[in-house]
């Protein structure tokens, strides 16, 4: 055998397994190929459509209202503050329960959707109280 | 020429990994406090009915008390309102405001002889909201706090860990801990205020919630009289009144924990 000739053992079944490697592990995204999950769509209390906005507009609320909850919660617990003077100059409750729950009380249509599409689970409602008639546990 | 070319392909692949790495990270650091950023006209502010005081206190006069049918409506009132579950075992109950007999109240005062009134009443006893409170002082999280506005000892449900350090510390028993989850035991919950869950701890929270809308706390409401709040450091509050004017005594003043509970005997 020349000395620099380099040559792989076992070709055959070296690539055949190659190959099936790929295969196995591509085959979660073949699988769902082309079924992305459509975005959710929320549905909003009578309530809430009456409203107009939440507390921030929409986007805020999209994008920080776990951030803005946190705030609210140290604000409320440790500062002893519990109004919220939004942009507008409107006044709020800084409260889970009595303010955003009160407005949003369809957490399966509402709050679960986003979550479930995100993939994330909070565990707000393990205290923060829902409509009890929706508690899925 | 061949060590050579290793030696910068080393280079490069070392430079694309820094330059790989710097980017979130330099986009990370211009977000710092980006929440704030985002939110620059918001803010926050008391109640206009909020009720404020240097030091909350409570004067309970025990004199009022008849039995413990008394003290019921106290107990029943701060556990409704709180959805403080009502535990079948006795080991696992949660108690933010209870009758306790003179000698577990106040040990150490009892005489070898008694009035006999005092033998047979029970006393409401609750979280003191010492001004020293050793509670605070173990707290390896920062849940429980005495918070700087109104003195009263708060708890921040979200921060405790359940460790039970402060349950260990209070000299009054004022605390207790959630061993099961608490859902099943609320008879009439009160959606309004949150309940808590398994592994936390809990105690009176002089009803923060109903002073920063101007209520009175719900046990001093429902006491007929017996129980008196107001603050601690205004020399003419209710409390400073009755205080001043009665011989008052407090519990286990000895550990200097301060408490703010007294109590006309």
């Amino acid at each position: 055998m020349p000395k620099n000739k380099k040559e792989l053992y076992n070709k055959k079944g070296v690539i055949a397994g190659i190959v099936i490697f790929a295969f196995i592990a591509a085959l979660p995204f073949l699988i769902n190929l082309g079924k992305a999950a459509p975005a959710p769509e929320l549905v909003l209390t009578s309530k809430a459509k009456e409203a107009k906005e939440c507390v921030r507009s929409k986007e805020f609320i999209k994008r920080e209202h776990m951030q803005l909850l946190d705030e609210w919660r140290d604000t409320v617990v440790r500062d002893a503050k519990r109004i919220y003077v939004n942009p507008q100059g409107k006044e709020f409750n800084m409260s889970l329960s009595n303010t955003c729950l009160d407005c949003h009380s369809n957490k399966t249509d509402f709050c679960d959707r986003c979550h479930d599409y995100a993939s994330v689970s909070p565990y707000c409602w393990d205290c923060h109280i829902d409509n009890p008639k929706e508690m899925k546990r | 020429m061949k060590s050579s070319s290793r030696r910068s392909f080393l280079k490069i692949a070392g430079l694309a990994a820094l330059g790989i790495g710097a980017g979130p990270t330099i986009k990370a650091f211009g977000t710092i406090g980006g929440h704030g950023a985002l939110q620059p006209e918001a803010s926050f502010k008391k109640g206009e009915k909020a009720m404020e005081a240097k030091q909350w206190a409570m004067v309970v006069d025990t004199r009022k008390i008849k039995s413990e049918a008394d003290i019921r409506p106290m107990v029943e009132a701060c556990h409704q309102i709180h959805n403080v579950p009502d535990q079948p075992i006795d080991r696992h109950a949660i108690k933010w405001i209870w009758p306790e007999e003179f000698h577990n109240a106040f040990p150490g005062l009892q005489s070898q002889f008694i009035s006999e009134k005092i033998e047979n009443t029970s006393f409401p006893v609750l979280c003191n909201h010492c001004e020293n409170p050793p509670c605070v002082r173990v707290c390896p999280t920062k849940a429980t706090f005495k918070r700087e506005e109104d003195g009263i000892v708060m708890m921040d449900m979200h921060r405790c860990i359940g460790c039970r350090f402060c349950m260990a510390a209070c000299p009054f028993g004022a605390r207790s801990f959630n061993f099961r989850d608490p859902e099943p035991f609320i008879k009439n919950v009160n959606k309004e205020y949150p309940r808590r869950m398994k592994g936390v701890v809990e105690k009176c929270n002089f009803c923060a919630e109903r002073l920063a809308v101007g209520k009175l706390p719900a046990c001093v409401e429902a006491s007929n009289g017996i129980l008196t709040f107001g603050n601690l450091y205004d020399p003419q509050s209710e409390v400073r009144k009755l205080i001043r004017e009665h011989n008052t005594i407090r519990r286990k003043i000895h550990l200097g924990t301060k408490p703010t509970i007294y109590y006309i005997i």
